[in-house]
């Protein structure tokens, strides 16, 4: 399920399939698609009745019938290869694709029929595959979710391991931006009522597996342009071939079919030609690998050229939630009392900030007075609270009052909140805010802290200091990024001094802060007009917008449906730093396919210097001074050459399904070092590779 | 070192260094900053108002074509005309007769495109007023028709060519009043200091000394000359070209024609520096193109100065080197120069008669016509180049992850197309113009057009298209090509081989001009890099060189190794 | 296209008036205030014209210095090579003959002293030029037929061989014709 299980490239069922797909590939009506080894594929069949014609006429100008047959079983097996290298990386996607479905097909559904066979409502169970679009299903605890769907009503616990591997279970609920769940994943508590929102066959995952079978697999702008170079390469080299003839005939060098039909497969460039959907493939499943559905190869490919990279502060850049980091006494306040105060206001408070206020408050006590020490201090306040529960009110947190806080019987009027919240509150009721304290207030700000005012009695006693804890590598990663050519910016709710800190530490390149969804759209389009291209993840439905702006737009699988429909690709294991990855997966694609076109291009040098002089070196024995690799014979010449061009076929696949390495080393540097690898390597290696088969052949020709 | 490479080595020196400046100025003549020529201006303005131009309209990409198009057609039937009834027109002291419909047509074609295939000889093929009112004339609109289409592909390449790319007229006018025709006024004055003829006298008659009488050919020559090589036109007045001892009188105007005509070339790289202000790109292209012509040159020098192996084994004194169709004037090294630069540029001027070049000197001319992009033509061979780079953007864009770019500009499939079709071509002219030529003479061998046998009569076949397809107009001259099945085979080609190589780069600049803008980024493949510099080269040797390696195998690869063995 | 038609029309003649008319004039021009008007460098013998400087010419009689082979056998109303190949029999034959012939006139002289530009055909036709070598190599025929001792005609050459250009650039040669010339008022 998870990429950790893979690591075989080549499993033995899913050769079996793709060697039987490499046979069924050979019809014309597939091949035709692939320019280059269609060509081979003529070729081979011209092979066929030039072996008949030797076979059967006892024609003695085209060379032994063995060497004719060899020739043609070579560039038979040179098709098979190129064939086998698109249904292995189909296989692979398939199998990955298809593991993620089978969790959800054949679960049985509680559909909740509107009007029943008995009466409304009433609950039937069908099988997961007859759910269709606008049904609605029910879950209970223990229940495997049989499709992906909406919940409409309810709230549960979900592990969602199954998809994402990740053991530590979720929560989903009716509105917002957590109310989606995908099929397969398991209800571990309570009851929820789900939407189903894709007809069946149609949701991401069977797009996902359409798109990997080929099927509806579109060829990308890139793959368009260099299928056009390609073919260019294979037309002059038809041009070359064809008038070699003449030429021959010209210097009375008579040359045979199978030499010049070897002659051009060796030069036309089949190692890419053979290997250029496998690629594509290959790099949609290291997507789906990487617990990302894509919806298209075009959004991989462009991925690898995002400019611009949006991420939302909480959950990418820091964890989750900020935490208490230091309490300022206002003059004539301990710290004690401020302590006490905030623990007081913050001991109803369940969110993670009010709970990391009351840990720090105890942590700071156990430094302190013996009679603070015992956590039971603690205790006897929460009992405390407990016991006069007639007489204290808690106020929750709200957008309007920007504050939360506590009154405990009539004279304890307890606040903390946003500086300019309390400052109303203080000022309200007469009281001057201190200065010291607006101090604190922009020196927490700056040191990208989030200041909390802390109030007794609409009388200021202190500031508790929030900090965003940013999330250990977080900064190599945007070094990488930087590296990469991809400027990251962070989009988060606040204040410019606070965001301004927390980028700067955090090693992004800039920052909206105070941002409103709007922003985020703003800010896409304005980097769209610049000519930049932008990727964003986003799980709301309010970014549902942005994420159809933006090039590459990445939905969280938690996300709301809007959002997944709106983005190109969704990620499973809702990881925001995932968009990284998918970058590099993006630029790895179209690496794998520059350099195998180098390198393909590149072996032309040796196979020319093998092939040329072993056409004519009978008529012209001077041209064994071309044969520089000292080849044995023409034959064996022409059948070494023809053979290292196949077998590199099968050697490259496991490099075109793995993809190459992608090292943000910038681009000058990774030119050079790929060009010295696949094109210097390119020139080199079919000089070796020829003549140590022709050492081997050279014993039988 | 011998005075013979001394001489080389500091004409290439001189040239480059006469290149930088003149690359300057002519930024500033394009981009309208003040220059020392701009005394013209009311003369330009006047014959723009006489002809009914409106300079300051903008053109597209499409109407500059169209406009090019126009008025090569134009003067492709003045020139045909004049050529078919020359014999019968004033200006005739020779009295020398018509061309032939084919030969004209062939001819007329061969200058318009800056060819100047010459399947004639100058001395009795052309009468003065053809020479001037035809030659002369289509040598100085060809070069700036090269430069016009050059400079609205610079016009594209700057960062704000939104402003437009500039009237065609006024571009291809400019070029003529304020770089060609001032230039060749230089170089002209110098050659006829030096000794090359300027009269109208016709052909005269002397008694030599041993009292034998001889005609001498001579005429108006200088004014041609000193255009023929500026604007890398080639076709001399004298059936023999620069060889000719009036045409190149001596080693003094050898140095000043072989200057003139790599100046251009050189200067409009760094032109385009100064103009598109990114210097380092010039820079590095002209590294990349001068490397190229490098390692044509050397082998040549080498194999040139070495002499030829049959005639060292009679014995005789070799330190000369191969002087088989050389002048002594100018000597083996710097004949070697002329016929690379020559060829990489193409003039298809010679001063040597390459047909008795050493096979690998014949292997290394062939090889700079067919990449055609190292310096290359008047304005057209940056405009080759300009493919190579974009197939190079687009391979190495992927090779570093990233939809390839060129200046900020993505490359699309649509460009690929007319690069790839433009790459395509070359090959296609040349290697389907020798099969053809090839099938034809091994079917009948009685149509004699070769001067040689075996491996060097194909390669006289497989220059001729070449030189035809390249636009370069050289030849190894012992080929019969005045007839009609090569004045019209090669007049097809010219045409293909001028016209496709404008329009294709000039289509995928218009193109591109039209996209987006990317800001660069530490991603962006940077083109003006040494490594992008090896990556152009790797192309334009892999694409254009190796195509043709069959073909040079069975001409003069074959004729070294049978020479050497 | 049409509409760039007219104004081209009337562009390429105001541009066959400039390049064609104005521009050869000019140089022609310029050219009459040069030797001989411009119209070439001629050679005098006692105030005769014997020829132009730069156009060879052919010598047979063995008292004057020889020339290059020549394709088109010093007639000066054409020019061209030879444009035979390096490894052309027929060729090869004929540089033979060529190397037989001259040592044949030239006895006493050792093949290893030939230099290759008196048996190769120039380029033009029409080289006025031969080598230093090639003038040496020759000084014995000319000294015996002509009386003269070496050492006469050695310094003979010496005076009128050209230096390389600036003295460092390019080939040392000597032109027959004006050597001739200074032969016969030695």
């Amino acid at each position: 399920m998870s990429s950790k299980e893979n690591k075989s490239l080549f499993q033995k069922d899913l050769i079996v399939e793709a060697l039987k797909q490499a046979f069924i590939k050979l019809h014309p009506k597939t091949m035709i698609k692939n320019p280059v080894m269609f060509t081979v594929e003529i070729g081979t069949f011209v092979m066929l009745i030039v072996c008949a014609s030797v076979m059967f006429n006892n024609d003695g100008t085209q060379g032994s019938l063995v060497y004719n047959l060899f020739v043609f079983a070579v560039l038979f097996l040179t098709l098979l290869f190129a064939n086998f290298a698109e249904a292995i990386a189909e296989a692979r996607g398939k199998a990955q694709a298809e593991s993620l479905r089978k969790t959800r097909e054949e679960t049985p559904a509680k559909l909740i029929a509107p009007v029943g066979e008995l009466y409304v409502n009433e609950v039937q169970m069908i099988s997961s595959s007859q759910l269709k679009k606008g049904d609605v299903f029910l879950c209970e605890t223990g229940d495997i979710i049989p499709t992906d769907g909406e919940i409409i009503e309810g709230l549960a616990t979900i592990d969602e391991s199954a998809i994402t591997g990740e053991s530590a279970p979720v929560i989903r609920e009716s509105g917002g931006d957590k109310s989606s769940v995908t099929g397969g994943t398991k209800v571990l508590s309570d009851k929820i009522k789900v939407r189903v929102t894709s007809e069946p066959g149609e949701s991401f995952l069977d797009k996902m597996i359409a798109l990997v079978e080929g099927a509806s697999r579109q060829k990308t702008p890139n793959e368009i342009a260099l299928t056009i170079l390609l073919a260019g390469f294979t037309l002059v080299f038809i041009i070359v071939c064809v008038t070699l003839k003449p030429f021959a005939d010209y210097a009375k060098a008579p040359i045979t079919i199978a030499a010049l039909i070897s002659l051009f497969v060796c030069l036309i460039p089949t190692t890419i030609g053979g290997l250029l959907s496998a690629i594509g493939i290959a790099g949609m499943d290291r997507a789906l690998r990487a617990n990302v559905i894509t919806k298209s190869g075009k959004a991989v490919e462009t991925a690898g050229d995002i400019d611009v990279l949006l991420l939302d502060k909480t959950g990418t850049i820091t964890i989750g939630n900020r935490k208490a980091t230091k309490f300022y006494p206002a003059t004539g306040i301990s710290e004690e009392q401020l302590i006490e105060v905030s623990i007081l206001s913050a001991i109803s408070d369940e969110t993670p900030e009010g709970k990391s206020i009351v840990e720090l408050g105890e942590q700071r006590f156990s430094d302190k007075e013996e009679k603070f020490k015992s956590p039971k201090w603690i205790k006897d306040l929460k009992g405390n609270l407990k016991e006069q529960s007639e007489t204290f009110h808690v106020f929750r947190f709200t957008a309007e009052t920007r504050c939360s806080g506590i009154d405990i019987g009539d004279n304890k009027r307890i606040r903390k909140g946003a500086t300019d919240s309390i400052r109303k509150i203080v000022e309200t009721a007469g009281n001057s805010f201190p200065r010291e304290l607006e101090m604190v207030v922009k020196q927490i700000s700056s040191a990208g802290g989030t200041p909390l005012v802390v109030c007794e009695n609409e009388k200021a006693i202190g500031v508790i200091e929030l900090q965003d804890i940013i999330k250990p590598g977080i900064k190599e990663r945007f070094d990488r990024l930087r590296k990469m050519g991809v400027k990251t910016v962070m989009v988060t709710g606040d204040n410019p001094l606070t965001a301004k800190y927390i980028a700067e530490k955090a090693g992004v390149d800039d920052y909206i802060a105070e941002a409103k969804p709007e922003d985020k759209m703003n800010y896409i389009k304005k980097e769209q007009q610049s000519g930049k291209l932008v990727a964003m993840m986003g799980d709301g439905t309010n970014d549902a917008p942005a994420l159809a702006q933006a090039d590459v737009g990445v939905a969280m699988n938690s996300g709301t449906q809007a959002a997944k429909e709106a983005g190109n690709m969704v990620d499973l294991d809702n990881d925001p730093t995932k968009l990284i990855e998918i970058v590099e997966i993006g630029k790895q694609l179209l690496i794998t396919r520059g350099t195998l076109t180098t390198f393909s291009i590149a072996n032309d040098v040796a196979k020319y210097f093998a092939i040329v002089p072993a056409l004519f070196i009978t008529s012209i024995p001077a041209l064994q001074g071309l044969n520089i690799m000292n080849l044995k014979s023409p034959e064996s010449a022409v059948l070494s050459a023809v053979i290292f061009n196949a077998i590199i076929i099968p050697i490259l696949i496991p490099l075109a399904l793995r993809g190459v390495e992608y090292k943000p080393i910038g681009a000058s540097a990774l030119l050079r070092r790929n060009l010295l690898i696949y094109g210097l390597g390119g020139v080199i290696v079919p000089f070796i590779g020829i003549k140590l088969i022709d050492m081997l052949v050279g014993l039988f020709f | 070192m011998n005075t013979e490479l001394a001489g080389v080595i500091a004409t290439f020196l001189l040239t480059v260094v006469l290149a930088i400046p003149l690359g300057k100025y002519i930024a500033k003549v394009f981009s309208g900053e003040k220059t020392l020529l701009d005394f013209l201006a009311p003369v330009e303005r006047f014959i723009f108002r006489i002809c009914g131009i409106d300079v300051n309209k903008q053109m597209t990409w499409k109407q500059h074509l169209l406009a090019l198009l126009a008025i090569n057609m134009l003067w492709f039937v003045y020139a045909f005309v004049m050529l078919l009834t020359q014999g019968s027109l004033f200006l005739n002291p020779d009295g020398n007769p018509s061309m032939s419909p084919d030969l004209s047509f062939n001819t007329a074609i061969s200058f318009l495109v800056n060819c100047n295939l010459q399947h004639y000889s100058g001395e009795t093929g052309l009468t003065y007023l053809t020479q001037l009112g035809v030659i002369t004339f289509l040598q100085f609109v060809s070069a700036a028709t090269g430069i016009a289409a050059l400079v609205v592909v610079f016009n594209t390449m700057r960062e704000q060519s939104k402003d437009g790319l500039g009237n065609f007229f006024d571009i291809f006018l400019k070029s003529l009043t304020r770089i060609l025709i001032p230039i060749s006024i230089v170089i002209a004055t110098l050659l006829v200091i030096s000794g090359t003829p300027s009269s109208f006298d016709g052909k005269d008659i002397v008694r030599t000394l041993e009292g034998e009488t001889v005609q001498v050919s001579r005429g108006p020559a200088a004014g041609m000359i000193a255009i023929k090589h500026l604007g890398t036109n080639g076709g001399g007045w004298f059936g023999v070209n620069s060889a000719h001892p009036l045409e190149n009188p001596n080693y003094f105007t050898n140095v000043v024609e072989m200057i003139s005509q790599v100046l251009l070339p050189i200067a409009l790289i760094f032109a385009m520096g100064y103009y598109i202000k990114r210097k380092k790109l010039a820079y590095v292209i002209f590294g990349v193109m001068t490397f190229g012509m490098l390692m044509f040159l050397i082998p040549t020098m080498i194999a040139e100065t070495n002499g030829n192996p049959a005639i060292a084994k009679m014995g005789i004194d070799q330190s000369l080197g191969s002087m088989e169709g050389k002048e002594v004037r100018f000597g083996s090294q710097a004949s070697a120069y002329w016929s690379i630069v020559t060829t990489v540029i193409s003039t298809g001027s010679v001063n040597s008669m390459h047909d008795s070049s050493m096979p690998v000197s014949n292997t290394m001319q062939l090889l700079g016509m067919m990449t055609n992009a190292f310096y290359g033509g008047c304005g057209v061979g940056i405009l080759n180049y300009y493919i190579f780079m974009i197939i190079a953007v687009f391979i190495s864009g992927l090779m570093v992850g990233r939809t390839p770019e060129f200046l900020g500009r993505k490359i699309e499939a649509r460009e690929m197309k007319i690069a790839t079709i433009i790459a395509l071509l070359h090959p296609f002219l040349i290697l389907v113009g020798t099969a053809f030529s090839s099938y034809v003479f091994t079917k009948d061998t009685s149509v004699g057009w070769l001067n040689n046998p075996g491996y060097h009569g194909y390669s006289e076949m497989l220059y001729e298209y070449t030189s035809a397809a390249a636009n370069n107009g050289s030849g190894m001259e012992g080929l019969g090509d005045n007839n009609w099945f090569w004045n019209i085979s090669t007049g097809f080609v010219l045409i293909l081989g001028r016209f496709l190589p404008i329009i294709g780069p000039v289509a995928i600049a218009g193109i591109l001009a039209n996209k987006k803008i990317i800001p660069e980024s530490a991603g962006t493949l940077r083109t003006d890099t040494g490594i992008f510099g090896v990556m152009t080269y790797a192309v334009i040797m892999i694409l254009a060189a190796l195509a043709f390696f069959p073909a040079l195998v069975l001409g003069p690869l074959s004729e070294y190794f049978t020479l050497y063995n | 296209m049409r509409t760039y038609i007219l104004p081209s029309l009337k562009l390429t003649l105001v541009l066959i008036i400039v390049c064609s008319v104005l521009y050869p004039l000019l140089i022609s021009a310029i050219g009459k205030f040069t030797h001989d008007d411009g119209a070439g460098v001629k050679a005098y013998e006692h105030g005769l014209v014997v020829g132009y400087e730069n156009v060879g010419q052919k010598f047979i009689a063995d008292t004057y210095f020889q020339g290059r082979p020549s394709a088109v056998d010093y007639n000066a109303a054409g020019s061209a090579g030879s444009n035979k190949g390096p490894s052309n029999p027929d060729y090869l034959k004929i540089v033979q003959e060529r190397i037989d012939t001259f040592l044949i006139h030239n006895p006493g002289i050792k093949k290893s002293e030939i230099p290759s530009d008196l048996v190769t055909a120039s380029g033009s036709g029409l080289d006025p030029h031969i080598s230093i070598q090639a003038a040496k190599v020759q000084v014995p025929r000319i000294a015996k037929l002509r009386n003269r001792t070496e050492k006469e005609i050695y310094q003979l050459i010496d005076k009128v061989k050209e230096e390389p250009m600036l003295s460092v650039f390019g080939p040392e040669r000597i032109n027959v014709l004006k050597l001739n010339i200074a032969l016969n008022t030695l």
